[in-house]
């Protein structure tokens, strides 16, 4: 576990906690953006170690909770057709749809199969030249390269009954959904390296100057995250507001090059609605004119209704930063992970989900010392 | 250690397994006879009756658990020995010395036979190993597409240790929780096989019947032994959440303390599983008074699936009905019941 175990580091812990609570003068609301992140402060009782003065809100970047109730509903719809394997990554097949989820649809009998990578849909394709193959490709800039990979290699092997659901979405642009807000909480920003590792950091010198905001991209270790916190308090104790890299140990300021370029070479910018946000402009990737014949949008002409997301469910409230998951009336008793009335419930990196799991009753120091 | 029982396959005259087989007439004869009867021959068996009559003075531990593995071979073992060792350990937790298991095939139609007798030898094996006799049984064949090659169930029974008081109701503050190995072995290691998730480790299910580690161990601590349980589906967090529930203690492990092989651990990281959450054979978890727990731990680790055994928490009076783990950075967290089964993530 070597790379893991040093940033796990008790002492280490200890030692960026100290200086977090000494340098710590004011009260700061930072908010991590990935679901990854909220996930490891839950889950190593980094909250309730923190200063009182630091209030951590848990971003959108949780690809399974922000994709929304229409793109679910596509899903589903593509996945009971007659002659189609439908595809998905684990925890998408959870997620209520309209009336149902994946998981129920499978049980009844479609063919949907739980894959870890989409280079796996296009052998599946290969193997079953009588049906056609479709790849749930949701996921942040993160996933989008070995999604854009399938295609590429789907075309170059001649094979057409694949196709791809495109439901990627972008960060940058969820930002600056936030940031421009009347309700805006957000002091800071905790980037996701994952994404970063992808893109690199030059979308976020312009957010950063134009929002006057600190945004350290930051790793998912409990050391990382202390230490991103710790980077972006020292800005905003100063009067900051920089991009800075925590994670440098992934991220290069330009990003991984070809993965961008395979990027581009199948996907492009458009609108895309994200749940409990709305639509929210060039903040998602869709399949170019290029590769028509890979968009399944296209090629199924999915032409469904815009579906109404749940009125219960304030998913979108939680994703800005403006409400926690145990603000909410149905947290633990209508919503739970077994029949969650959002997709944050659903996710393993939903921020509700997070809560029930890993804490139990309510506020701040809610977790057992 | 495993025994390796080479006896050839009979020749069946089928290379797979027909509905012919699940008939009841001729073709059901002839696998019993070779398949079953002369590989498990003992005396209650080979009566060929409906069912086993037997003599057993005392009290009885009663249990039974139905076998859907996939891969049904996996490094380790197979689901024969799953079966056998499932059921056993069952009735091993509840203080029992298992003695007799019914043995029920549910086959799929075109299943290959020479797996069939490999299955076989594994029962035969674990049995052996275990020392319990199958005694009655079951075979049905199911047409191709309404099963998924081999399902087994067994029963089993067997007398309960006399100084063994195994109830949720004796676990009081202050006890010690006890994990006799390596957490998530078995789960790992049979998820690196399936199908679209390959990945390299040298995992071993750590599938064994527990009931001889056991018996010593009733032997030596008798009633100081409040409670067993394996932790298989759902994990230890599923155990100590029911125990917690149950018993409305606190219960309180600490990260640190719970053995984990580096490759598990590397492939629940890899994965996005949680290892509190996997599935385990051949393991399991122990609330002993704190008198007796460094003996415990003592005896158990000279066994040979108790070498990582280990102290993983205690039994406390906070947080009633909860399981709280210390992690390793000195955080705490409420640990859950699983919703559903464990997906791996996206990213």
């Amino acid at each position: 576990m070597k790379f893991l175990t040093e940033y796990r580091d008790p002492e280490l812990v200890q030692e960026y906690l100290k200086k977090i609570h000494r340098i710590t003068t004011r009260p700061w609301t930072l908010m991590e953006i990935c679901g990854g992140q909220t996930h490891s402060l839950v889950k190593n009782g980094i909250l309730d170690m923190l200063p009182e003065k630091i209030t951590m809100v848990h971003g959108p970047g949780c690809p399974v909770c922000v994709t929304s109730l229409s793109v679910i509903d596509e899903a589903i719809y593509l996945a009971e057709q007659s002659g189609v394997i439908f595809c998905s990554f684990g925890d998408m097949l959870r997620v209520p749809g309209s009336t149902k989820s994946l998981l129920e649809v499978k049980a009844a009998g479609a063919d949907i199969r739980i894959l870890y990578s989409p280079l796996e849909a296009v052998e599946l394709a290969k193997a079953n030249p009588d049906k056609e193959v479709v790849f749930f490709a949701v996921g942040f800039e993160t996933t989008a390269p070995a999604n854009a990979l399938s295609v590429v290699h789907a075309a170059k092997s001649g094979v057409f009954n694949y196709s791809i659901l495109a439901s990627h979405v972008l960060v940058p642009p969820a930002m600056e959904a936030i940031l421009s807000d009347d309700e805006n909480v957000i002091d800071a920003f905790l980037a996701a390296g994952h994404v970063c590792t992808i893109m690199g950091m030059e979308e976020y010198y312009p957010v950063a100057e134009k929002y006057k905001i600190p945004i350290v991209i930051t790793g998912f270790e409990p050391v990382d995250l202390l230490q991103g916190i710790l980077m972006a308090v020292q800005q905003l104790e100063k009067g900051e507001f920089k991009v800075e890299n925590q994670y440098t140990r992934y991220v290069q300021r330009e990003g991984n090059i070809v993965a961008m370029k395979t990027i581009f070479e199948v996907f492009e910018k458009g609108d895309r609605i994200w749940r409990g946000i709305g639509s929210i402009p060039n903040s998602g990737y869709e399949v170019n004119d290029q590769y028509k014949l890979y968009n399944a949008r296209l090629k199924f002409n999915l032409n469904l209704p815009v579906a109404e997301e749940n009125a219960a469910c304030i998913s979108g409230d939680i994703m800005k930063g403006l409400k926690k998951p145990k603000q909410c009336p149905n947290f633990g008793t209508a919503c739970k992970p077994e029949h969650p009335l959002g997709a944050p419930m659903v996710s393993s990196e939903g921020a509700c989900a997070a809560y029930y799991h890993y804490s139990s009753s309510t506020g701040r120091k809610e977790v057992i010392t | 250690m495993k025994m390796h029982l080479e006896c050839p396959m009979p020749k069946f005259g089928f290379d797979v397994i027909t509905l012919g087989h699940g008939s009841g007439g001729l073709l059901t004869h002839q696998l019993l006879k070779s398949g079953v009867f002369d590989v498990f021959n003992n005396e209650m068996l080979n009566q060929q009756h409906d069912g086993a009559s037997f003599e057993l003075n005392g009290k009885v531990a009663f249990s039974t658990d139905s076998y859907v593995i996939t891969p049904i071979f996996f490094p380790g073992g197979n689901i024969g020995e799953l079966a056998v060792n499932g059921t056993v350990n069952d009735l091993a937790m509840c203080g029992a010395m298992p003695q007799y298991l019914s043995l029920s095939f549910i086959i799929e139609e075109g299943f290959s036979m020479q797996e069939f007798w490999q299955v076989l030898m594994g029962i035969k094996e674990a049995a052996q190993f275990a020392g319990v006799k199958i005694v009655t049984g079951d075979t049905k064949v199911v047409e191709k597409g309404k099963g998924d090659q081999l399902f087994i169930n067994t029963s089993g029974i067997g007398l309960i240790h006399p100084r063994a008081i195994i109830h949720h109701i004796r676990i009081q503050s202050g006890d010690q929780i006890i994990l006799s190995g390596n957490l998530a072995t078995h789960g790992i290691a049979i998820m690196s096989k399936r199908k679209g998730l390959e990945f390299e480790t040298d995992l071993e299910s750590d599938t064994a019947p527990l009931n001889h580690i056991i018996y010593h161990l009733l032997e030596t601590f008798g009633e100081q032994i409040h409670f067993l349980r394996d932790p298989t589906r759902g994990g230890i967090a599923s155990v100590l959440n029911e125990v917690a529930e149950l018993t409305q203690l606190g219960y309180h492990i600490n990260q640190k303390l719970i053995p984990l092989d580096e490759q598990v651990e590397g492939a629940c990281e890899m994965l996005g599983l949680d290892p509190l959450y996997v599935a385990n054979e051949g393991l399991f978890v122990a609330i002993v008074a704190k008198e007796i727990a460094a003996d415990f731990i003592e005896l158990l680790s000279k066994d040979n699936n108790g070498k990582n055994a280990a102290i993983i928490g205690e039994v406390v009076t906070d947080h009633p009905g909860k399981l709280v783990m210390k992690s390793r950075i000195g955080g705490h967290r409420v640990v859950n019941y699983l919703t559903g089964e464990q997906l791996p993530r996206i990213c």
